[in-house]
């Protein structure tokens, strides 16, 4: 596992600035919350640590890696929606990334690696309380239960880093509750660095060893657009330390 | 009670549906007897008899010089060129669709150009097809193929840019390349809108295969309309039509049936039409 470093990121659309000056140091194993109003740059942080998106400057590395140029296996994600194979059987959602690794040109493993692959799908499948809804299509599923599926899914190539944008904001309050332990339980497992972008700040705070706040610092009148949004406020909530730190603007 | 909440029950929706075919049949033979009141051998509106004892002649009596029965004739004309020209369009549409549709590139270099492309009307083209490929049966299949190909292709990677983002970025989180993108998640994805794109240019595709019949051919069902239209044969042109209508539902059932079947994904979710 390995931290994340973000080093002065600016990101300017049109000349725009969205994002500013963001600089933060993430140890590895951190649970990450992002909070911020609507439109001041949550996602698109996300998107860049993704590598979805590069910054117009500065830098974002995972350890001690260059920085990367798109997505790759060393990061997962989760979205809202739209975040599993439509066209893929429950069970075929989770060997797909497999079949990815396995095999270049065809895309699809067959015989004795098709046959691993399958009973290590049928494994998390139990884990992750869909055995029996194996060769159920997707839209088949229920919200949650669809959401389970993305992170099981974006866990199979074990990546370092998973980011999650909004993952549960769709969800009902009932099962957003007895999603938050299945995350931490897999958290605690993996030992993975999280990233999680919220609109719930209990959410957000329940969850994460650290909460960045997104905001901007300074505000024209006469132009909302001038000035682009920044880490303005960083919670460091490991061992139940309630630090607040501010970071300079 | 309001009319937009007024259901028909099962029979009357049944009923309702024969009601345009009856009334069709009924105005012709109104039409054909107050016509052959006057005239007993008018050829416009032939007797309904007269009409299906020929085209039960024309079923199964083989032809006095090619010594082959002319409906099935014509129909295995038509329909092996129908065949290989959406085959030839729908493969190259799948193709160009997936590979405009990934990629910025390509699309850069051909989106424009298949617009372009698609506006030229393919009719106009046929003369320049018969003198390149001649009378045979490769201008007919040619003519198929560019009629309906850049529709297709328009459609197709139209589709694949509506895939969500979503997806795309999740593939290459799972390690995907740019060709397993392509063969595992965008060409599953438009398969079934493939099949309704085919459904949807199989109304065109008749049409050139009929007009590339009329103008150069020796069999096939354009081809015998128009050759008996000199003899006003009535009682051969509304079978032929006829025909032609019937193969043309069956087909497009018969698509719908096999999106249905094979892409059981794409119709969880109702999805009628």
């Amino acid at each position: 596992m390995s931290s994340v470093s973000v080093e002065n990121v600016f990101k300017l659309y049109d000349g725009r600035p969205v994002l500013e000056r963001v600089e933060v140091e993430i140890p590895s194993g951190e649970f990450c919350s992002i909070v911020g109003a609507s439109g001041c740059g949550k996602s698109t942080f996300l998107r860049m640590l993704l590598a979805q998106e590069t910054p117009s400057s500065g830098q974002i590395r995972i350890g001690d890696r260059p920085m990367a140029k798109e997505p790759g296996p060393d990061r997962g994600v989760v979205f809202q929606r739209y975040s599993v194979f439509p066209h893929l059987s429950v069970r075929d959602n989770l060997i797909l990334p497999q079949d990815f690794a396995g095999s270049g040109f065809l895309g699809r493993l067959f015989g004795s690696a098709r046959r691993k692959a399958k009973e290590e799908a049928d494994t998390v499948l139990e884990r992750i309380g869909l055995s029996h809804m194996a060769d159920a299509w997707p839209s088949q599923l229920s919200g949650g239960m669809q959401q389970r599926l993305a992170i099981a899914q974006a866990l199979v190539r074990r990546p370092e880093v998973l980011l999650l944008d909004e993952p549960f904001g769709a969800l009902d309050p009932g099962t957003r509750k007895s999603m938050h332990g299945f995350l931490l339980d897999l958290w605690k497992e993996t030992g993975m660095t999280i990233f999680m972008v919220s609109h719930d700040l209990s959410e957000a705070f329940q969850l994460g060893t650290r909460v960045l706040v997104f905001d901007k610092p300074r505000w024209d009148p006469h132009d909302p657009a001038a000035f682009g949004a920044t880490i303005t406020r960083d919670f460091k909530l490991t061992e139940k330390k309630w630090k607040t730190d501010h970071v300079p603007a | 009670m309001r009319l937009i909440n007024i259901r028909p029950s099962r029979p009357a929706v049944i009923l309702l549906a024969m009601l345009p075919f009856v009334l069709v049949v009924l105005a012709y033979v109104i039409g054909s007897d107050i016509r052959r009141a006057e005239n007993p051998r008018d050829k416009l509106l032939p007797a309904p008899a007269a009409v299906v004892e020929r085209a039960a002649d024309l079923a199964t009596e083989p032809d006095r010089r090619s010594r082959a029965i002319l409906l099935w004739a014509d129909t295995g004309a038509s329909l092996r060129r129908l065949a290989i020209g959406v085959g030839v369009a729908a493969s190259i549409a799948l193709i160009f669709g997936l590979v405009i549709g990934l990629i910025p590139l390509a699309r850069a270099g051909l989106a424009s150009f298949v617009s372009f492309l698609s506006l030229i009307p393919p009719l106009a083209l046929l003369p320049i097809l018969f003198i390149v490929f001649g009378l045979g049966e490769v201008s007919k299949v040619v003519l198929i193929a560019i009629g309906i190909t850049p529709f297709m292709i328009r459609d197709l990677s139209q589709r694949v840019l509506e895939i969500p983002q979503e997806q795309i970025v999740k593939a290459q989180t799972l390690g995907a390349s740019t060709w397993q993108i392509a063969t595992r998640v965008a060409m599953p994805q438009i398969s079934p809108r493939l099949i309704q794109a085919i459904r949807l240019s199989l109304g065109p595709a008749w049409l050139f295969l009929i007009a590339a019949e009329a103008i150069a051919a020796q069999e096939g069902l354009g081809y015998r309309i128009f050759l008996v239209r000199r003899y006003l044969a009535m009682d051969v042109i509304i079978p032929y039509v006829c025909w032609i209508t019937v193969l043309a539902f069956f087909i497009d059932w018969s698509l719908r049936r096999l999106s249905q079947r094979a892409f059981r994904w794409a119709h969880v979710e109702g999805d009628s039409l």
